[in-house]
């Protein structure tokens, strides 16, 4: 059978040293009612039929072409080395840190972590990560609502609707207010924040892909008493001003634009950084520097006063396993590109998207931004996002992910682009969607 | 920087280990350097094209290393970490099993899917996650399932908060503001809880180990929203009253939740469905073996009977009348989005993957041969000298503990230098000098039989010198840290030299 090492011998002998007869002793402690259920399962595998079904499956997905879906997640430049030694055995296949003398690997490599996320956010004390960055948005708000005892929160439309989702689901229960801005030129407007009101969040850039004024919106949140959580796309750090530049108590975001594949959603990692007040009402492992008892540096996990396993009902969260090795794919990551390759990224993935914008208002679409955008952007289209998004899949590009109506737009789609994007992809794209008639559409009421 | 930090790198590294403190990332940069080279597009400044007021100042502080700098950092740092694939690492609750090899190919081909890109374009992932929602209800004995929670932990804030909106929706919220969890319950379980709004009370183990059913149902009544158990319990022994215990839990209108991180013990032999479980969540990282990653990603799927379905959170997978496989919107009733996305499907896969390699049979073998390690160890650790707490046929783990005047802490030391992890210690905690041990069924019996030979030296040794035991481990990269001064004056991270 299948990793299981033990031959009819072997059995024979352990039941021998336990004392009972057979196998079915041992789970005598079942209720007969309860043994031997049906349970329907396909008939096993070997590795060759199991992998040949998973390229029968595999060869149904697009995975290559022209690609343009962003919204949160981005296919950029993940160089060879970073896999590979993300993906050594000793980190894939370790258990969570606890045992720090055999586990320094981990540890380590966790506060380098933390330090690579507090250099490119400009805050001063970052965890060992969340699960996304949905669920670390709505980490930061209960954060903030422990922080400031207030029971609103304040939320941009411009926040990736999921992640505005998320954040209902974790507040209902508690009675937390969810009030969400909506947004004036694709832009969120400068609110006018109460008393009550705990925080303010913002994305940068939001989910339509525009610059925003995030300055300015911290300014308004710490004029009321609140906190200004900033959920931010890291990779864009290399070059926009960072949370703490901007004045944010927290910044949280998804981490897969730093090194983790697409993969269909998941597992990315979610990152929290805070401010040197807020340190312990952090959610969440977090590691720190101390000695061993020969002097010599080392690194343990530390504050566990606010987690589960100590402080049960009473935790910060109930968050227990993290995602500790996408983490560690992103640490690796922006150690082999540093400074400059980040920056080289996210340079060309915001010339690609403005050479892109061009292409389409030249060829008559109905590009939509705020002042400034990023990386991404809006196109206004004549019929349905998923419809365009499958006569562009049947063209061999992928893209066009859904607005929501709650934006206001009618039927519309973002675009995002990457230092991978290139010349033909673009010119690519506008040939198909001028073929579809979706920029033709827009000349003609342009024109009308 | 520490001049001693500009050694030559990797030139003797078992010295390095011993002599001095090992460099961090930074410590091993030098400006200018670098290791990999995206595309480079040239174009237009940032300043036009973004505006100076949305640029930073500074460039963040990340390190500019070599190539071949950061190739041996990051493998020398994994050469300081024990793992499966090179330890014994028998934690308790964990379900430390081998993590197969393959999987890493089947997670690989479907990693560059999108999760926005058309539905049409990607039925092969889409069907691999029909596939295991599907196998998942059959194995638990639940109606339907949702992929999405990203850990244990994520899984049972989506299982309580769907039985919060069935009692709103019943029109008992407002008087159900209680969850009872045994005192052995794993520290999620309380703060789930509280996180979903309720308040927690605690019950009793009884003496033989499992939960002390005249406390349990003195403890029940109008005010209860759910009682949550893993069965197996905590300490590795199956609750024998579980019908009683279900019963007893609906008929004052409760809802019973399943903790799957013990599933190991019983999968494909019995299933929480069918014990009267009304939620269910699994923890693919330990039964279906996807990788613990030094810490996660893990995935909690969450299965429910049908009357809880109407809270499922979205995207739940349905195959249409073409036979393609599409995500449902979210259902009105629904407790809403936990995160973004399907779910960690990269794990999602591989325990797919794992599901089809074993087929009914394989899961069945799988139990009984963890279940045959666990009794077997418990035997040779009893007679290497150890106590066992509850000493009667257990599950997939047991408790023991050391013989009195010796410390667990001391003897779990003592073990990292003979190469083996010792196993959970002071969980749970009704248990004083708690060593849980669950050696999964990936083990040989001859490295049991290792095992408990390494664990009876240190018994013996500890009992001749203490010294022997106070002073260990002596070999490991770092010893005995200083924990007490990390958390009094917290350092989270490196100062970086600013140029
Ligand atoms: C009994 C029990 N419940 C819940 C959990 C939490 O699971 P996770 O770490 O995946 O959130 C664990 C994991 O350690 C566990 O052992």
């Amino acid at each position: 059978m299948p990793y299981v090492p033990h031959s009819d011998d072997d059995v024979r002998r352990a039941l021998a040293a336990i004392g009972v007869d057979d196998v079915e002793a041992l789970f005598a402690d079942v209720p007969e009612a309860l043994r031997d259920p049906p349970i329907e399962l396909s008939a096993p595998l070997d590795e060759t039929a199991l992998l040949k079904r998973v390229d029968e499956l595999a060869a149904r997905d697009r995975t290559t072409g022209p690609d343009f879906l962003g919204g949160g997640l981005r296919a950029h430049f993940i160089p060879s080395v970073t896999p590979h030694l993300a993906f050594q055995s000793e980190f894939v296949t370790a258990y969570t840190p606890y045992q720090p003398e055999v586990s320094q690997g981990i540890l380590q490599a966790t506060f380098e972590y933390q330090t690579m996320m507090c250099e490119l956010t400009g805050l001063p004390a970052s965890n060992a990560s969340m699960y996304d960055g949905a669920s670390a948005v709505a980490e930061a708000a209960l954060l903030a609502v422990r922080q400031t005892k207030r029971e609103t929160v304040l939320v941009s439309r411009g926040v990736h609707p999921e992640t505005i989702e998320v954040l209902q689901t974790y507040l209902w229960p508690l009675g937390i207010a969810l009030e969400v801005i909506e947004l004036e030129d694709l832009t969120t407007p400068v609110p006018d924040v109460s008393s009550e009101v705990a925080c303010v969040i913002a994305q940068n850039p939001s989910f339509v892909g525009t610059l925003e004024p995030m300055r300015s919106l911290a300014d308004a949140a710490h004029g009321a008493g609140a906190l200004f959580v900033a959920a931010v796309d890291p990779l864009s750090l290399a070059v926009l001003a960072s949370p703490g530049e901007v004045g944010a108590d927290i910044a949280v975001g998804d981490g897969q634009t730093l090194g983790n594949p697409v993969g269909f959603g998941g597992p990315s990692f979610g990152f929290m950084v805070v401010t040197e007040p807020l340190l312990r009402q952090l959610p969440g492992r977090l590691v720190g520097q101390t000695t061993d008892v020969d002097g010599k540096r080392a690194f343990v996990l530390t504050l566990q006063a606010r987690e589960q396993h100590i402080r049960r009902s009473k935790a910060k969260s109930n968050i227990c396993s993290n995602h500790q090795l996408t983490a560690l794919m992103a640490t690796i990551n922006m150690a082999a590109l540093g400074p400059q390759g980040l920056r080289e990224m996210a340079e060309g993935s915001v010339r690609r998207a403005h050479q892109l914008a061009d292409a389409l208002r030249a060829a008559g679409g109905d590009v939509r931004t705020g002042a400034r955008f990023f990386n991404e952007f809006v196109l206004c289209i004549d019929r349905e996002p998923a419809t365009l998004r499958r006569a562009l899949s049947e063209r061999g590009i992928r893209a066009g992910v859904s607005v929501p109506e709650a934006f206001g737009l009618g039927f519309a789609v973002t675009l995002a682009t990457t230092e991978r994007t290139s010349d033909d992809d673009i010119a690519a794209l506008v040939s198909a969607l001028g073929d579809l008639g979706v920029l033709a559409s827009a000349r003609q009421e342009v024109t009308a | 920087m520490n001049a001693s930090h500009n050694a030559p790198v990797g030139v003797d590294a078992a010295d390095r280990f011993r002599d001095a403190s090992f460099p961090l990332i930074f410590e091993r940069a030098a400006p200018g350097r670098r290791a990999a080279r995206p595309p480079v597009v040239d174009g237009a400044p940032m300043e036009e094209l973004l505006g100076e007021e949305h640029l930073r100042a500074q460039p963040p502080g990340l390190p500019e290393v070599a190539e071949l700098d950061l190739v041996r950092h990051y493998t020398q740092l994994a050469h300081r970490q024990f793992s499966i694939d090179g330890n014994v690492y028998p934690l308790g609750s964990c379900t430390m099993k081998y993590n197969p090899k393959v999987h890493e190919e089947v997670a690989k081909r479907f990693q560059d899917v999108h999760p926005y890109q058309d539905e049409a374009s990607a039925q092969g992932v889409l069907t691999v996650l029909a596939e295991l929602q599907d196998d998942l209800a059959s194995i638990t004995g639940m109606d339907t399932v949702s992929l999405q929670p990203a850990a244990g932990a994520h899984g049972e804030l989506a299982g309580i908060l769907m039985i919060r909106a069935y009692h709103e929706a019943k029109g008992e919220g407002e008087q159900r503001r209680v969850v009872i969890c045994p005192d052995g319950a794993h520290g999620t379980n309380p703060a789930t809880a509280s996180m979903a709004g309720y308040d927690v009370v605690e019950v009793p183990t009884g003496p033989d180990g499992e939960v002390d059913l005249d406390a349990f149902r003195a403890a029940l009544g109008p005010n209860v929203a759910a009682v949550m158990l893993t069965n197996p319990n905590t300490l590795g022994l199956f609750e024998t009253r579980i019908l009683a215990i279900a019963e007893a839990a609906h008929a004052v209108g409760a809802q019973l939740y399943y903790d799957g991180a013990n599933l190991n013990a019983i999968v494909g032999r019995a299933r929480p469905g069918d014990m009267g479980f009304d939620v269910v969540h699994l923890n693919l990282h330990k039964t279906f073996t996807t990788p613990h990653g030094g810490g996660g990603p893990g995935t909690g799927p969450v299965g429910v009977k049908a009357h809880l379905a109407p809270y499922l959170p979205a995207p739940l997978l349905v195959r249409r009348d073409d036979g393609s496989v599409g995500a449902e919107g979210q259902r009105p009733t629904a407790i809403g989005r936990l995160r973004s996305h399907y779910g960690n499907v990269g794990n999602l896969v591989r325990a797919w993957a794992y599901i089809r390699t074993l087929g009914l049979e394989g899961l069945r073998r799988v139990s009984t041969m963890a279940v045959l390690n666990a009794n077997y160890l418990r035997v040779s650790m009893r007679e290497a000298g150890y106590q066992i707490a509850f000493d009667r046929v257990n599950m997939h783990e047991f408790v023991a503990r050391p013989p009195d005047g010796l410390k667990t802490l001391d003897l779990a030391k003592m073990l990292l230098d003979y190469g083996v992890h010792p196993m959970t210690v002071y969980f749970p905690l009704v248990v004083r000098e708690a060593m849980m041990v669950e050696p999964t069924e990936t083990e040989s019996i001859e490295t049991l039989d290792a095992y408990a030979a390494v664990l009876g030296q240190v018994l013996r040794d500890a009992q001749r010198d203490p010294s022997l035991a106070h002073d260990a481990p002596r070999n490991t990269p770092v010893r005995r840290l200083d924990e007490v001064g990390a958390a009094r004056r917290p350092i989270l991270r490196y100062q970086v030299p600013k140029a």
